[in-house]
């Protein structure tokens, strides 16, 4: 494992670059090829409507993906992510069906420092102007 | 019908392994747009300090889709086919990444069950392991099913 950020050049409240994600219907599709996840509501409008949702949303599964990817891309070694939480999934990635998509937008502070060279980061990730999760923390193995 | 809460405690496996491919891994990774060499490139997962490919960190689910979700398909536990279920919470911690050749197995465990006003969730840990015993991560997930628990069932 080699994580390309050093612990000492790390403190609390040091960000980790954003990241802004384009989510289209295609990108569900291919999620849940990829993850044998079929579940209605990822591809399905009537039945996510029929479900009391506004229209097909995005897998929580597919959300965390992308909320590390700021972790694994700041890292550099995915390897170095030991550790990732979502407390409550508390709104909906809702995707519409057209050329734009949901656009999902990632933020993260390292709000702790551990023993081992280790880090807390505090994940948010907002689709429109909603916070799309809480407590989502990630434990990262710095250098 | 409500879920059958006797459920609590039990548990499922170790499952018939899962053999990771770096194959697996490529269409995993491109799903999530994610385009990291070490996940694609075992020469670049080698430089890294990895025998070969490595597989994302939220890859680890991928035992759950096809194991995880026993329950659901045992009739005592009292889930229909509708309403589905949406995912609440996650939490996965990981000894170390799963690698292209792993060949592991899950053992599952429902922790917990609970009614939330008209709605079910219930919690399970899953532990991976390699097939010889080597725990590699853990997940643990919570299920709601919506809508359930005052439902007359029909």
């Amino acid at each position: 494992m080699t994580a390309k950020v050093r612990y000492e050049d790390v403190e609390i409240g040091t960000k980790v670059p954003d990241q802004e994600f384009a989510v289209q219907r295609v990108d569900l599709l291919r999620y849940c090829g990829a993850c044998s996840d079929f579940t209605a509501t990822h591809w399905n409008e009537r039945i996510a409507k029929s479900v009391g949702l506004p229209d097909v949303i995005a897998h929580g599964t597919f959300t965390i993906a992308e909320a590390v990817r700021i972790i694994t891309d700041w890292v550099g070694d995915p390897g170095a992510l030991v550790e990732y939480s979502v407390r409550r999934f508390t709104r909906p990635v809702v995707v519409p069906d057209d050329d734009i998509g949901a656009r999902l937008v990632v933020s993260g502070v390292v709000e702790e420092t551990l023993d081992g060279r280790r880090v807390v980061v505090r994940l948010t990730a907002r689709s429109g102007e909603h916070e799309v999760m809480s407590g989502a923390r990630a434990v990262v193995q710095l250098a | 019908m409500a879920l059958n809460h006797d459920f609590v405690g039990r548990t499922h496996g170790p499952t018939s392994v899962y053999e990771v491919s770096r194959e697996k891994i490529r269409d995993y990774a491109l799903a999530t747009g994610d385009q990291h060499p070490v996940y694609l490139d075992p020469e670049a997962a080698r430089e890294l300090g990895y025998p070969d490919v490595i597989a994302p960190p939220s890859f680890a689910v991928m035992l759950f889709f096809r194991f995880g979700g026993w329950p659901l398909y045992d009739p005592a536990f009292g889930k229909k086919k509708e309403p589905v279920c949406v995912h609440r919470a996650q939490r996965t911690t990981h000894r170390r990444p799963i690698v292209a050749g792993d060949r592991l197995v899950q053992t599952t465990t429902v922790d917990d069950m609970r009614t939330l006003g008209e709605h079910e969730q219930w919690e399970m840990t899953h532990e991976i392991s390699t097939e010889h015993g080597e725990h590699v991560c853990t997940v643990v997930n919570t299920i709601i099913s919506r809508g359930i628990a005052e439902a007359d069932g029909g």
